[in-house]
């Protein structure tokens, strides 16, 4: 697959939506400078906090999947942009200094 | 992403054809297009636009702001000659994301010893390849340097359209070659799709090293370029 650094992700929530578990899928749409993954890259995360695949060089998918679960809950999707990497929020900073943002929808 | 949505792009994605997910970041609304129902499209220009492209990114459709994800077949990389460079590009361009098939009629070269874990057709490529489909999501080698089984496997890539087609051998190889399509009745700027003498020149030497220089050009024809249509 051309995913391939890696797994297929649609198809891995395609599986686990259809096992009955709760699934957001996240999706970079847009980038600026140096970001890690390029518009178009998903993540899937189920209720539970497991996820596959990835939006960032692992430095905000912690951040994600917190919001995934939320995204779960509250069934409505939500676009969240992450920037450079600073004191107030480095917990969710690329380090790399690019921005990002990321749509996150339930999968339903 | 609705599931009904999800699981029509994952049968397309297996049919090995090109789709398109529109998505209103504002509202949610999302809509799956298939590159067959692009054509009667209203946005058809726009829409081809992604798909020769490739890559996702926001889109203005009839006034509205859309996201556009592309989703293209995977690459295929198919290789005649199970010889020692196949060896080393098997696995390499495995890891890029290409999906590899080896064809090479001459048992004692197609081995599984030699190419363990890889698709490896022990058959003429006039059998194997309409089995495994070349299209232009296709990239394609001949690396046997016998044209009994290079040449059938070359006229089926050009047939095809596979947006890279690459053959080892000399430029005075390649001029016999040319020669010899050309007597098959490829037109001059079919022939020309060819690249050979096959890969980068990046000085390349062990097998390992034209497999690198191989895989290096088909992404190069595959990223630099506009993807073929």
């Amino acid at each position: 697959m051309n995913e391939a650094e890696g797994d297929d992700v649609l198809a891995i929530a395609q599986g686990w939506r259809s096992e009955g578990r709760e699934v957001a899928l996240a999706t970079v749409v847009e980038t600026w400078g140096s970001a890690p993954r390029p518009v178009g890259s998903h993540l899937v995360i189920d209720g539970e906090g497991n996820f596959m695949g990835s939006v960032s060089g692992g430095c905000v998918e912690g951040a994600v999947i917190a919001e995934a679960i939320d995204v779960i809950g509250t069934g409505q999707p939500k676009t969240l942009s992450f920037g450079v990497a600073d004191e107030t929020a480095w917990e969710v900073g690329l380090s790399c200094g690019g921005r990002i943002s990321v749509y996150v929808e339930p999968v339903s | 992403m609705r599931l009904e949505l999800l699981q029509r792009l994952n049968e397309a994605r297996a049919a090995r054809e090109a789709a398109i997910v529109l998505t209103d970041l504002a509202s949610g609304g999302q809509d799956l297009l298939l590159e067959r129902q692009v054509e009667a499209h209203i946005e058809r220009e726009a829409l081809e636009t992604l798909l020769r492209n490739g890559r996702s990114g926001s889109v203005e459709l009839g006034g509205t702001a859309l996201f556009a994800g592309v989703y293209l077949p995977p690459v295929k990389l198919v290789c005649i000659g199970a010889v020692h460079i196949s060896q080393a590009l098997a696995p390499m361009a495995r890891l890029v994301g290409l999906d590899v098939t080896i064809v090479d009629p001459r048992e004692a070269f197609a081995t599984t010893e030699r190419f363990q874990g890889v698709d490896l057709r022990a058959e003429w490529p006039d059998v194997a390849l309409p089995e495994i489909g070349l299209d232009r999501w296709s990239a394609f080698c001949a690396l046997t340097h016998d044209p009994k089984i290079d040449d059938p496997g070359l006229h089926a890539a050009l047939r095809a359209g596979c947006f890279y087609i690459g053959a080892l051998g000399s430029r005075k190889t390649h001029g016999r070659r040319v020669e010899r399509l050309t007597e098959a009745g490829f037109a001059a700027d079919e022939i020309a799709r060819i690249h050979a003498p096959i890969g980068l020149p990046i000085g390349a030497q062990s097998p390992s090293e034209i497999a690198l220089s191989i895989l290096s050009e088909i992404t190069a024809v595959r990223r630099l370029k506009p993807q073929p249509r």
